[in-house]
Formats: C-alpha cells, sequence, structure tokens
C-alpha cells in the first residue's frame, strides 16, 4: 500500500525547498501537506473569492504562471510561492458625488494612460478576463464595455502584480461597474418594489417572529425554507 | 460598397463622436464601408521618437495584428490599407509600421514579445483618409458633391502629425496643399492661412499652460480671419479642442477677439454630400450652423 501511494508523489519547491507531495492535490492543499498553514492567500477554496492568487513556475520553462492556487493542480518540479496580499491603492470616491460625463476613470485613476497594451495582465488572469482591453475602454471613459468585460472579476490582484504600467485594474473596473449601475443602467423595478414593501412595514411581523425563535426553532425554519423565485425576465440589467 | 478596415481611436469615440459620425458618412458617400476593428487599443497616443525604446511599439502593432486577421478572416475585401481620421493616431500608427517594415530585427523581438498574437507580417499600410481621397480623385470626389458649399470661405489647418515627420506626412510640409484642393472639391472658397501649420500648443492644453494655447488660437484663427475665412477646417482631435474649445479662454485674454466655427474636415465632406444630419454640427463648441444658415447652406 504504501508503494502505491510512494508511485504517486511529486516533488515541488515550496519557495525553493523541495517536498514530496502526493500527486492530484491543489497548489493550496500541497502546500499545507507541505506544513504550511495560511493565514492570509486562502478564502473560500473554490474558486470565487480571489483571496488565493498564487505564482509559481513550471519544470524548465521560461513562463512566469499566475494561478488560483485553490483550483490548479499542483505538478512535478514546480517552484511555487503564495501571495499573501497584494498591494493596491483603491482611490476614495463618493459615487453620489461624481460627474459620470466625465471620464471618472482617467480622472481617478489617471495610471490607466500608462498602459502600453502589453497584455501581461490579460496573459495573468486567472478569470480568463479580456483585462487588458477592458483598460484600453476604461482609457476612453466607456463604462459599460468595461462594467461587461469585467463581471466576472474576483479581485485577485494578479494583474495589478504583474503590471509594468502600475494599473490597479480591479479598482478600477469596479469603479466603473458602480458608476454604470448607479447611473446608467436600468433601474430593477422588484428591488425598488420591495424596498416600498420593507418601508410600508409588510415583513416587520415576520421580522419579529424570527427574532423570537430559539436556535432549534430558526434552523428548522432555514432547512425548510421556500427559495424565492423571481417571475421570468424580472432580473436585474438590459 | 468597398470594405476598409478603420481604426477609430478614443478621442473619435467619447470627446469627438462628430468626427466619428462625419467620418462614416462621408466614407460612405464614397462607397466606402468602415469596418471598425474589433478590440482595438490606444494607438500608443505619443509614440516614443527614442531609436531603442520597442515598448511603446507594442500598441500600434498590436493593432496590425488586428487588421492582418480581418483580411485573413475575410471581413475586409483583401485591403490592408487601414483607414485612420485622427491625425495623431495615423501618425503613430503609421511611424511604428513603418519602423518595424524597416527594422526586421525589431520586428522579430515585437512579435516574440506579444506571444498571443500571430506574427505581424508587415504588411499593413496605415492611409489617412485624406489620402484615400486624393488616391480615388478628387474629381470623382466633386461629382459626387449634391450641395457644393459655395460662397463659403474656408481655410485649412494641418497642425504638425498631418505633415511630419518626413516618411509620415501625407504632404509637402512646407507648402501643403490636399486639404485645399479637397475644400476646391466641395465647391469651397480655399482661403490660405500662413499659420496653418503652426502647432497648436498641442499637450500643454491639459498641463498648467492653457494660456500658451489659447495665445496659439488667438494667432493661428486671427491668421485666417485676415484673409477672410469664415471656418477652419482639420483633422486633429486635440487642435480641434485647442483651436475650438480653447476660443473661450482666448476671449478672455483678448476681448477684440472674434470666435470662428472650426470643423472637422468630414463636417463639411458630409454637408457637401447632403448628409447635414450626419455631419455632427451640434458636437462644435462654437457652433457653425448660424454661419451656414446664413450663406443658405443649411436649413432651419
Amino acid at each position: 500500500m504504501a508503494k502505491k501511494n510512494e508511485e504517486k508523489m511529486i516533488t515541488v519547491y515550496i519557495m525553493g525547498k523541495a517536498y514530496r507531495v502526493p500527486f492530484g492535490l491543489t497548489i493550496m492543499k500541497a502546500m499545507e501537506y507541505s506544513g504550511y498553514r495560511f493565514i492570509r492567500g486562502s478564502g473560500c477554496r473554490a474558486g470565487f473569492c480571489g483571496a488565493c492568487a498564487t505564482v509559481y513556475r513550471k519544470k524548465g520553462e521560461y513562463k512566469f504562471r499566475t494561478a488560483l492556487a485553490c483550483q490548479t493542480t499542483a505538478e512535478d518540479g514546480m517552484y511555487l510561492a503564495q501571495l499573501p496580499f497584494v498591494p493596491a491603492n483603491r482611490n476614495e470616491y463618493d459615487i453620489n458625488k461624481i460627474n459620470p460625463e466625465k471620464n471618472i476613470l482617467s480622472e481617478y485613476y489617471p495610471e490607466i494612460n500608462r498602459c502600453v497594451s502589453c497584455n501581461t495582465c490579460t496573459k495573468s488572469c486567472p478569470q480568463d478576463l479580456d483585462v487588458m482591453y477592458y483598460i484600453q475602454a476604461a482609457i476612453r471613459g466607456d463604462y459599460k464595455e468595461v462594467s461587461a468585460m469585467s463581471f466576472d472579476c474576483i479581485q485577485c490582484g494578479l494583474c495589478t502584480a504583474r503590471c509594468p504600467a502600475e494599473i490597479t485594474h480591479y479598482h478600477v473596473a469596479q469603479l466603473a461597474r458602480r458608476v454604470y449601475g448607479k447611473y446608467y443602467s436600468k433601474t430593477p423595478e422588484h428591488l425598488l418594489r420591495r424596498i416600498e414593501e420593507i418601508e410600508e412595514g409588510k415583513f416587520d411581523k415576520e421580522i419579529e417572529r424570527l427574532k423570537s425563535m430559539n436556535r432549534k426553532e430558526l434552523e428548522k425554519t432555514y432547512v425548510e425554507r421556500d427559495l424565492q423565485k423571481l417571475p421570468r425576465g424580472e432580473v436585474n440589467g438590459e | 460598397m468597398k470594405k476598409f478596415p478603420y481604426y477609430p481611436g478614443c478621442t473619435l469615440k467619447q470627446a469627438a463622436k462628430h468626427f466619428e459620425t462625419s467620418a462614416i458618412a462621408s466614407a460612405e458617400a464614397m462607397d466606402i464601408e468602415l469596418v471598425e476593428i474589433q478590440k482595438w487599443n490606444c494607438c500608443g497616443a505619443v509614440a516614443s521618437l527614442t531609436a531603442d525604446d520597442m515598448m511603446h511599439h507594442v500598441a500600434p502593432i498590436r493593432n496590425l495584428v488586428r487588421v492582418q486577421e480581418m483580411n485573413e478572416k475575410g471581413m475586409v475585401d483583401n485591403e490592408y490599407r487601414l483607414v485612420v481620421f485622427c491625425s495623431m493616431c495615423f501618425n503613430v500608427l503609421k511611424r511604428s509600421a513603418k519602423r518595424v517594415k524597416e527594422d526586421a530585427d525589431m520586428l522579430k523581438t515585437i512579435n516574440d514579445f506579444m506571444d498571443t498574437e500571430e506574427d505581424y507580417e508587415g504588411n499593413v499600410e496605415v492611409k489617412h483618409f485624406l489620402e484615400i481621397l486624393d488616391e480615388i480623385g478628387f474629381d470623382s470626389l466633386t461629382r459626387r458633391v449634391k450641395k457644393p458649399l459655395k460662397g463659403l470661405k474656408i481655410s485649412a489647418y494641418y497642425g504638425c502629425t498631418l505633415l511630419r515627420p518626413r516618411g509620415i506626412g501625407i504632404d509637402d510640409p512646407e507648402a501643403p496643399s490636399i486639404m485645399e484642393r479637397f475644400i476646391e472639391a466641395l465647391g469651397g472658397e480655399v482661403v490660405d492661412n500662413p499659420y496653418k501649420s503652426l502647432c497648436c500648443g498641442s499637450y500643454h492644453t491639459v498641463g498648467g499652460n492653457k494660456e500658451l494655447v489659447a495665445e496659439r488660437a488667438y494667432k493661428i484663427i486671427n491668421g485666417a480671419r485676415d484673409n477672410g475665412a469664415d471656418m477652419m477646417i482639420t483633422s486633429c482631435p486635440l487642435c480641434a479642442f485647442n483651436l475650438d474649445d480653447r476660443q473661450e479662454l482666448t476671449k478672455k485674454i483678448h476681448p477684440d477677439f472674434q470666435h470662428m466655427p472650426v470643423l472637422y474636415f468630414t463636417q463639411i465632406m458630409a454637408m457637401a454630400m447632403g448628409m447635414e444630419d450626419r455631419a455632427g454640427l451640434d458636437g462644435n463648441h462654437i457652433d457653425a450652423r448660424p454661419l451656414l444658415r446664413e450663406r443658405k447652406l443649411l436649413e432651419g
């Protein structure tokens, strides 16, 4: 049995030191198997939260690779290092006080104009977004395009860590989505209706009932809950 | 309709939408369909002139790869001439195209660097729309004119990037004539301006020296006015901003200054082609419509 397992072991180098780990683990689990414990640089472990941005090189390859550590399988000969955090300035703005007619993205993040179209951001994105092209759209103030192209961003920060022009792509995109959401996208009617209902006190009784429950009753209510379904077509957006 | 690959550039999508609207209309009038490059990036704006600065040529060359792909996919009619309207984009794109065509080592390095793209083969010719018109022939342009710009005294403003440097400029930098021939072809009256290629002040307009630009506008516009011009035309969005929008500041510094409309060349072309609804006449800072109505070139 031990021999069989031994055949499935690979060698990875974590910050330069060799470790034998079973084949088939993600980069994150390979590091944990080797004794590392993550305080930062790990989160949902399901590819959604963007906390586990990682950098690595493969055996015999010149490419400096990037990925989410929880989504990438460790391979024999990999050199690994986990990023605990990507420093990136998020400039302060009040979304209610900006003038969307101007190019807000250029105003708050003027460094976007330093883009030389090298495409390194796109190559570094674990979500396969066209990061460079949304920065290009940001340069010309196209909020809609930036919003659509960056929608699946999980803000892992790898584009920002790799950019030679020192752009903080994901903050630019977030600002674009906020501007677009507030000033340009269609108002979600069902949300307005629901806010009205809340303000009219439609749910007050229900909230009071929940507040009076003990833990056991709450759990039972949760398990038996009705999942609310929106009527078809009644989703936000266009 | 012949399909040409078309590079708009950031300004035509933003501050100079009236340039793009009138450009598309003008091309249509010449049976040219402008097929916008899918996924284009900034031309590079001001490409570095340093001999060993290669990084800033990546952006323009990437756009040229797109043109190559459009031809491979049959999206344009085997047309490797890329049509550009903005003088600045034209200048930057053409300069990079020329640079890599003459320097195989540099082309190889750029191709090696852009490892997500197919190799650029160096075949794209960057053309300003005025050059395309010149190729078709200004007499042909005249034949298509529906509403000649009779009685309109128009002065051409070239600026820098349409004429320089040598090998990139579309006409004689000291005595250009292509815009004058264009005005004549549309039935307008050509008015000379001794300052037609004097720099407008360029990027000083976004820095701390707006006054310098306003003074340039004073000199350039008065150069045209002294010779009797009603309006000026240009093909550069930065010159247009400096000569059109900056007139406010010029007026503050020089109360004797009289405003003058400054239009994109495509705006007067769309007018002459009977497409005034697509000439983007609501886009200029100094409104040309009162003048055009007075000259019976516009109704209402």
